[in-house]
């Protein structure tokens, strides 16, 4: 470095003017293509505070030239698929789904945008594949609580179930029979259930458990056991448990009774969203 | 020296230097900053926004002591896959009651910001307990110890003070009927007349199932509210915000 002196004299650059023990710094300009792409930048800026939001004044900031705002741009993109789709949309909406065929493009549209639907809103519950998990049901089988045709599944998605704040929502609720029943009682009934099924069970006990079956049961589950759709009171003889049928599961239901709550979605989904979601539904494999 | 050469004195002295610096960050800072305090087209009012609940407000602290931040964040933003997805955007205004707010930057899970309403509250029990006991593919882990943690709601008016403090409107009587409210909101057999009128919209119900009031309670209450006090069916975005 020492022969910065003879590379000043060679480029003919002048120095800054300070010497550090004899080594002196250059001063070269700095690049033109850099500085020019500098100054465009600062333009740059400046345009764009001009074209968009920025610049505050006394009540509001400028808008902008272009008259960019985020919640008109999102407002229009969602109207943009919304009108793309509005036929086929308004159609699904106003269909009888049970009379509508599924080769319509409003059934193939329908199942195809209930898909979507599911998997945002009802798969936290029901399982993304729609198998439910303990205390939710699953959606393959051909056993509803609440009825599995398209005008009941309809309701369900629309009304909820045992959800409070909708008035249409359809209600029951078991009795938590442990506070009612005695503990040898509820033993004998939870071995009747078990029999209706074909479980493992007391033979001898639930002999005496049909008893206090047809007194406190039968109303709701029916004498045979079948339940009832209209009540969402299910079937107890078909080895399909909502909550496990184990003895002690059968007998913790007995005794502190359960029953799961859904929300309306009638108030968060659009009129054809829930035909849509009502569709796929029925038509993953148990629709009555 | 012409004045384009000036910035050398600058730069021949630190102290200077640092001077001049901080100055022109501080112009930056007000400039950009304290619009937003006047500026009516960055304030936007919104009716149903209330603030929290004696219980809704300790859910919120166990949110926060928690770290669900970290992996949820609570902002929709104002696109489209976003509102099909979760519902309406937010607004800036939903998070007035929030210190601190939990915009969160991250999403490992889902958005929270309009969880309210969705799920049951068994669903929220079991999903807190044992969340892949309802969504096997989910990597949260449980909280099944907030069930075990009781809450007497001791300290509740001094929190609700605190906020005050910060700027949200407590009034005397929610502060001295706080620990009433903390208990009525997680017992529906109460009388929580005074609550509901207190904090319009407050959902009242034995959120855990157990007799206890608890930790479980207090957080599946903050759940249960959030993005449910705006009504936007008679909400109208002005599109100049």
């Amino acid at each position: 470095m020492s022969d910065n002196a003879n590379q000043d004299a060679q480029d003919g650059v002048g120095t800054t003017g300070h010497s550090w023990d004899g080594i002196e710094e250059l001063n070269n300009p700095l690049p033109r293509w850099w500085l020019w792409t500098f100054y465009i930048t600062i333009i740059w800026g400046i345009a764009y505070t001009i074209a968009y939001p920025a610049w505050p004044m006394i009540s509001s900031a400028t808008s902008g030239v272009l008259g960019y705002s985020t919640r008109a741009q999102v407002a229009e993109e969602i109207a943009a698929v919304d009108a793309r789709n509005a036929e086929v949309a308004t159609t699904l909406a106003n269909a009888d789904l049970a009379t509508l065929a599924p080769e319509d493009p409003a059934h193939q549209f329908g199942v195809a945008g209930g898909a979507a639907v599911f998997r945002a809103n009802c798969s936290q519950c029901h399982g993304s594949g729609a198998a439910g998990a303990k205390g939710y049901p699953n959606l393959l089988d051909d056993d509803w609580l609440w009825g599995g045709s398209l005008e009941a599944i309809e309701a369900t998605v629309r009304h909820g179930i045992r959800y409070e704040p909708d008035g249409d929502t359809r209600f029951s609720e078991m009795p938590a029979f442990g506070t009612f029943l005695e503990e040898d009682v509820i033993a004998a009934t939870t071995e009747y259930v078990l029999s209706l099924s074909g479980a493992v069970h007391d033979s001898a006990l639930a002999a005496t458990g049909a008893e206090s079956y047809a007194s406190n049961c039968a109303a709701c589950h029916g004498d045979d056991g079948k339940g009832s759709t209209d009540l969402g009171a299910p079937d107890l003889t078909d080895a399909i448990w909502l909550y496990g049928g184990d003895r002690d599961a059968v007998h913790e239901t007995i005794t502190n009774a359960r029953f799961g709550v859904m929300p309306a979605w009638g108030p968060r989904l659009s009129e054809a969203e829930i035909k849509a979601v009502t569709l796929y539904v029925h038509q993953l494999g148990g629709g009555e | 020296m012409s004045v384009l050469n000036k910035h050398a004195i600058l730069e021949r002295s630190p102290t200077l230097l640092f001077t001049f610096s901080l100055l022109v960050v501080t112009i930056g800072g007000i400039v950009e900053i304290a619009p937003l305090f006047y500026l009516e087209n960055t304030i936007e009012e919104v009716d149903g926004m209330r603030p929290y609940s004696p219980l809704e407000l300790a859910g919120r602290d166990i949110y926060v002591r928690e770290g669900c931040y970290v992996c949820h964040s609570q902002m929709i933003r104002p696109m489209r896959d976003e509102v099909e997805r979760y519902g309406h955007y937010s607004l800036a205004a939903e998070s007035m009651y929030d210190h601190p707010f939990q915009w969160g930057s991250k999403r490992t899970g889902p958005d929270l910001a309009r969880v309210g309403g969705r799920y049951s509250d068994a669903w929220h029990v079991d999903h807190f307990t044992n969340p892949q006991s309802v969504v096997p593919e989910s990597v949260m882990p449980k909280y099944a110890f907030l069930a075990d943690t009781k809450l007497d709601g001791k300290y509740i008016g001094d929190l609700m003070e605190t906020h005050r403090m910060v700027g949200v409107p407590y009034t005397d009587e929610m502060i001295t009927e706080a620990r009433m409210d903390f208990r009525a909101q997680a017992d529906p057999d109460s009388d929580w007349d005074g609550l509901i009128e207190r904090y319009p919209g407050a959902v009242v119900s034995n959120f855990d199932g157990q007799p206890e009031l608890t930790e479980m309670d207090a957080i599946i209450a903050y759940m249960q509210m959030l993005g449910t006090l705006v009504d936007f069916s008679t909400f109208t975005a002005d599109a100049s915000r």
